[in-house]
């Protein structure tokens, strides 16, 4: 499949901010200025923008703890992100939600999630509303391995293929949930698990945009045209631990090393459209020096930004009460 | 005896009643870790924050279990078990995630002993943490032991203290009840003085952390360290307060309360859990109904509003119950007669 310029240059663009959105994280939050709790998407950046580069703002999709990545491949804006993780008023979430709870439903972002396997059921909703609305879009539920196992995400692939939902379920398969390896948490196979309820399967290499986005298109041009959910099965690997303060030591010792030197979803994009000739070195470094100079602002900017008010405290627990 | 952490109070009761009895077991998420991991360690973690570490090293896979992220189905299996044999004691980590499995505890292992005409028993402790502090945001915060106490067949221990927290936990897992039994998360590094050996602290009986003619205080969990900060800078300005710790907000002590609430004719209740309908309102009414004469003011509650909890610091620091809230509500309490008169 052909992918267009503009494509191609708007995913390496989400894929390098979100990797360096992380990558800051991990060392503000190591000075302690960042509360709450912070689980970083590096390594696993080509699943959620290959997914979302198949989707526009009419489609919706729900997301985990792991969120960053989610939200940024689906476009919500960086800065408010930054300063919703520093709990300042200028946050997509008025400093309410923190890390786990970003959310931005006016780009069809129905928000991070604090409950794994929160993610699946809201999204067979969000593709009753599409189906009955007869608007054309899809909804896709991220979920880890971790997650795959929860009854409410099994629950949701049946309701999903009992109504007919345009829904695909992505498997996010990072191998651990929490410090737990799904060869032992995980029975059968996921794949098993999708036939099982007579929906389609599908895998891919998560550190390849391209596979990610040829497949995860597939899936969703399959929910999309009406004919049922869909479980894309991506494989990942987590680079940090499973949140800012793990030491890993579950993990054997060249692990991530080995992820970052041989699935560095960035220097696979890199390597495959400059041989291709569809883009150069100096446009993609182009876009390196845009990101870093966009983290740094959002980050000078989150620091600088004003601290939510006591009202803010009472206000939005109900439309009207 | 030494000084001990929560944390630790909390796996030395875990330790000392495991090697008591062989049918004490442990589940939950990652309360060993590292299964399955490529480092082929296990004990990785000991739970997310470290209270289980080494129990799986020395009992072993026969009695500490790792569950994947199913709490429907362990919680479900803690009951099963609690009800053929085991006494297992699951931990759900934070409580909030009771949403997943309120089934299996409130219409399943609550409810055995009173449906079954008397026949079951359900030896099973779930413990959990709870509380904000910790910028943890709305589903990570909660104070949820209102929803417990009010399902009949549960028994619901917050304890206040390392000592407290290992008395009551080594009684919660020889109680032959389902328990509900909930760690403050901000207080795993508190510590105190705790004796090495085991011992119990029995269900309903509240402990006096201090006696005063003034003000009683009703305070559960962290709350109570909160109301005795309180009543020290309180003593210091010449009011006297008792400050109760009830301990296990079922079975409640509801002589206890109304006994110092006749000697003072004052109380204020501290409670971090939401406010409609939790501890503050069920005591409120259990005095205005019992101890009406005794009352020389209206009763106080300090309490969160109506409201998630927020994420951002400032927006916790408002919303939680704190020292100078509660000073607050006592001199209230105690200037209520002289506004009346002026
Ligand atoms: C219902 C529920 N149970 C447990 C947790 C604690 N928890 C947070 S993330 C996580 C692991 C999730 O693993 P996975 O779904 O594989 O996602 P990953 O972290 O690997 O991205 C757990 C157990 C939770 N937040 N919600
Ligand atoms: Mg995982």
């Amino acid at each position: 499949m052909q992918i267009a310029r503009e494509t191609l240059l708007r995913s390496y663009r989400a894929m390098r901010t979100i990797r360096d959105f992380e990558e800051r994280l991990h060392v503000e939050f190591a000075t302690g200025e960042i509360p709450g709790f912070v689980h970083l998407y590096c390594g696993e950046e080509a699943s959620g923008v290959g997914v979302c580069a198949n989707l526009t703002d009419s489609d919706t999709i729900s997301s985990t703890h792991r969120g960053h990545g989610h939200c940024i491949a689906k476009g919500v804006e960086v800065s408010g992100m930054m300063a919703e993780i520093y709990g300042k008023s200028t946050g997509v979430c008025r400093g309410k939600g923190g890390s786990m709870h970003i959310a931005d439903l006016s780009r069809g972002m129905l928000g991070a999630n604090g409950i794994v396997g929160g993610g699946p059921p809201l999204m067979c909703g969000a593709a009753l509303s599409h189906k009955v609305l007869k608007d054309g879009g899809v909804a896709v539920a991220f979920y880890g391995d971790g997650a795959s196992n929860e009854g409410s995400t099994l629950e949701s692939l049946n309701l999903a293929t009992v109504w007919k939902l345009p829904v695909v379920f992505v498997v996010e398969d990072n191998g651990y949930g929490e410090a737990t390896g799904s060869s032992f948490a995980v029975a059968g196979t996921q794949k098993a698990r999708a036939e099982g309820f007579g929906m389609p399967y599908m895998e891919c290499d998560g550190s390849d945009f391209f596979a990610v986005h040829q497949t995860a298109g597939e899936a969703i041009a399959h929910a999309r045209a009406g004919n049922g959910p869909v479980m894309l099965h991506v494989h990942l690997a987590r680079w940090y631990g499973h949140f800012e303060g793990d030491a890993m030591s579950y993990r054997a010792a060249g692990e991530v090393a080995e992820a970052r030197r041989d699935h560095d979803c960035l220097v696979l994009f890199r390597r495959k459209v400059t041989e291709a000739g569809l883009l150069d070195d100096a446009e993609l470094d182009a876009i390196d020096e845009s990101v870093r100079d966009e983290i740094e602002s959002s980050v000078v900017a989150a620091k600088a930004a004003p601290l939510p008010e006591a009202a803010d405290l009472l206000a939005d627990v109900y439309v009207r009460y | 005896m030494s000084k001990k952490s929560f944390r630790q109070a909390i796996n030395e009761a875990l330790r000392l009643e495991m090697r008591r009895d062989p049918r004490v077991i442990l589940m939950g998420e990652d309360v060993a870790g590292g299964q399955g991991g490529s480092a082929g360690t296990v004990d990785a973690w000991g739970g997310v924050l470290g209270v289980t570490k080494g129990l799986y090293t020395e009992f072993g896979p026969e009695r500490v279990f790792d569950t994947p992220i199913t709490e429907a189905s362990y919680i479900g299996a803690a009951a099963g078990a609690a009800a053929t044999g085991l006494r297992p004691v699951a931990e759900l980590m934070f409580v909030d995630f009771v949403g997943c499995c309120l089934d299996q505890i409130m219409n399943q292992a609550a409810k055995f002993r009173y449906m079954f005409g008397g026949k079951a028993r359900t030896p099973l402790v779930i413990r959990a943490m709870f509380g904000a502090g910790f910028n943890a945001a709305a589903q990570h915060s909660q104070a949820l032991y209102p929803l417990f106490t009010h399902i009949p067949g549960l028994k619901v221990v917050i304890p206040s203290s390392p000592y407290e927290a290992k008395g009551l936990l080594i009684e919660a897992i020889r109680d032959d009840d389902p328990v509900i039994f909930l760690e403050h998360k901000v207080m795993y590094d508190d510590e105190e003085e705790v004796p090495d050996e085991a011992y119990t602290i029995p269900f309903g009986e509240a402990n006096l952390t201090r006696e005063g003619d003034d003000v009683t205080i009703v305070a559960f969990g962290r709350m109570v360290k909160l109301a005795n900060e309180a009543a020290d800078r309180l003593e210091r300005q010449g009011i006297g307060c008792t400050v109760i710790d009830p301990r296990t907000t079922s079975p409640l002590d509801r002589d206890t309360i109304l006994d110092c609430v006749a000697d003072t004719g004052r109380l204020v209740i501290v409670d971090e859990s939401s406010p409609r309908c939790n501890m503050a309102a069920d005591i409120s009414a259990l005095v205005a109904e019992e101890a009406f004469d005794a009352l020389k003011a209206p009763i106080r509650r300090v309490i969160p509003p109506h409201t998630p909890v927020p994420f951002a610091s400032v927006l916790e620091a408002l919303y939680l119950p704190d020292a100078a809230k509660i000073e607050a509500a006592v001199k209230a309490v105690m200037n209520h007669n002289v506004t009346e008169a002026a």
